[in-house]
């Protein structure tokens, strides 16, 4: 334990580098699977070439991407950029079916009766086809997210700093509870990013909430139905 | 006054949904479109506001042809109601209602304020005006989808077997609400539906449609009753079926109407 108490600038420091590197591929896959799903789910013929292609990026051992992707980025195998690219390249891998998926359960009644309104293509697709492909969209976030974060420590194989240095670290000298709290600190910070993601869905999309779906209304307060009686 | 001239829709796959169609649907009155499914009569509808272009003929609405006119403006300018109400579960009551008006770039507290109001012409609390639609039941969503589409106050309101997917007794007061607000509103209504007798009831034109798209008669009710055009008519109004043959017997003194199965359907007022 003492070991962690003398650290814990260190371990702190690296929360937050470790954020770094995952928030922005966690954000940039998700930006760039949404229109890859929207493709898929519009043109059929797309669909299983695109879908395919994504799965395989999964297949690629992530340290053999590591090490090919500077060769094609131009950039230094330790820089965090790197990782940052190739762990956008597994969100995508993971996010995109998901994505296609969102938009397929979209409501085609609702489609129709919005184009009837209206609304022209873009404005059909900003105002009501991603809202509602929303609620799909974030569960396929949410499992981005967590993965996300727990590859990033992967990073430190190729000595990009990370929650991972605590693992690598820890192994070389031998010290166990540096890397128990290597282990304890990628898990807490995955689960604050899901609930963060949770949060800010509840935010954006009142509307999807159970208490929503399942047709009741707000419960009323027992002051309010004194007040109405 | 909306006018179809030859109108005939075929689809890419080969399918004729509508061949050479020729109708006149008056002003202020309304006209309703029934036959089974595969009668193209949704397609026809959805010619008029350019969801389904004709592949020859033309749709003209108070003489200019709507293939000229951008589809998106026109579709703000003419009202449109469909069956399970087609709002967008993921907008209140009220913005719902307010989603043309706010297309066509009214403010939004004018827009709201209006929204309102039409909750009261469609016989609905206003403390609904902050639900969601998922929270309301089938006949108060089928209402704010009769509000929405009279949201910009347009000459025409297309309805698109829009009580189709209510239970029997919410289907009746919610034709009964729109002969009300037709009789205070005179718009130019296209009604599709399947069931004959809400066209009897609801329609001042029916236009009785047979598969592959074309028209077996358009008359008023009483007229399509009294001369059906031809068999295949007859037999949808239910006249073969004696239906609609009704005659009437004696009952301890008062005039009782039956079918011809001797089913009772009345009694005669004295």
């Amino acid at each position: 334990m003492n070991w962690l108490w003398s650290n814990l600038d260190q371990v702190g420091e690296l929360i937050l580098v470790h954020l770094a590197l995952s928030v922005p591929a966690i954000i940039l896959s998700f930006v760039v699977s949404v229109p890859i799903g929207w493709f898929a789910h519009r043109y059929e013929w797309s669909r299983s070439v695109l879908l395919s292609l994504c799965a395989l990026l999964y297949a690629v051992p992530s340290l053999a991407v590591f090490i090919a992707l500077p060769a094609v980025t131009g950039l230094s195998l330790r820089s965090p950029l790197n990782l940052v690219i190739a762990l956008t390249l597994y969100g995508i891998a993971v996010i995109v079916r998901t994505a296609a998926d969102a938009f397929d359960a979209v409501d085609r009644d609702v489609l129709q009766s919005a184009t009837a309104m209206g609304y022209s293509t873009a404005g059909r697709f900003w105002g009501v086809e991603l809202p509602l492909a929303g609620p799909v969209l974030l569960s396929g976030l949410r499992v981005v997210a967590v993965s996300t974060v727990s590859l990033a420590t992967v990073g430190a194989v190729i000595g990009v700093q990370s929650l991972g240095s605590l693992f690598t670290d820890g192994f070389q000298r031998g010290i166990e509870v540096e890397i128990i709290a290597g282990v304890v600190a990628t898990i807490a910070l995955a689960l604050l990013i899901d609930w963060s993601l949770v949060r800010i869905g509840r935010l954006l999309m009142p509307w999807s909430q159970p208490d929503v779906k399942t047709g009741r209304a707000k419960s009323t307060t027992l002051v309010e139905q004194a007040d109405a009686a | 006054m909306i006018e179809f001239r030859g109108v005939t829709k075929q689809f890419p796959d080969g399918t004729v949904a509508v061949a050479g169609v020729d109708i006149v649907m008056p002003p202020h009155k309304t006209t309703v479109l029934v036959g089974s499914s595969g009668s193209g009569k949704t397609t026809l509808l959805r010619m008029i506001n350019r969801m389904v272009d004709p592949t020859s003929g033309q749709v003209l609405i108070d003489g200019a042809d709507v293939a000229t006119v951008d589809p998106v403006r026109l579709r703000r300018g003419i009202g449109y109601v469909m069956q399970n109400s087609g709002l967008l579960p993921h907008r209140k009551v009220i913005d719902n209602i307010a989603t043309v008006p706010l297309l066509r770039g009214t403010s939004k507290a004018e827009a709201r304020a209006h929204a309102l109001e039409l909750l009261d012409t469609v016989g609905l609390d206003r403390s609904l005006a902050d639900r969601y639609p998922s929270q309301l039941s089938g006949g108060q969503q089928q209402r704010v989808g009769v509000a929405r589409g009279l949201a910009v106050d347009p000459n025409i309101l297309l309805m698109d077997e829009p009580f189709g997917a209510v239970d029997p007794i919410v289907r009746a007061e919610l034709q009964q609400e729109l002969l009300r607000l037709q009789g205070e509103l005179g718009k130019t209504v296209v009604f599709v539906t399947h069931d004959i007798d809400e066209a009897f009831l609801l329609g001042d034109q029916v236009v009785i449609m047979q598969q592959g798209g074309k028209i077996s008669q358009a008359a008023a009710p009483a007229e399509i009753l009294a001369n059906p055009a031809d068999e295949f008519v007859a037999d949808f109004v239910g006249a073969n079926r004696g239906k609609r043959a009704l005659h009437l017997t004696e009952v301890d003194g008062r005039s009782v109407v039956v079918d011809a199965d001797g089913r009772p359907a009345g009694v005669l007022a004295p």
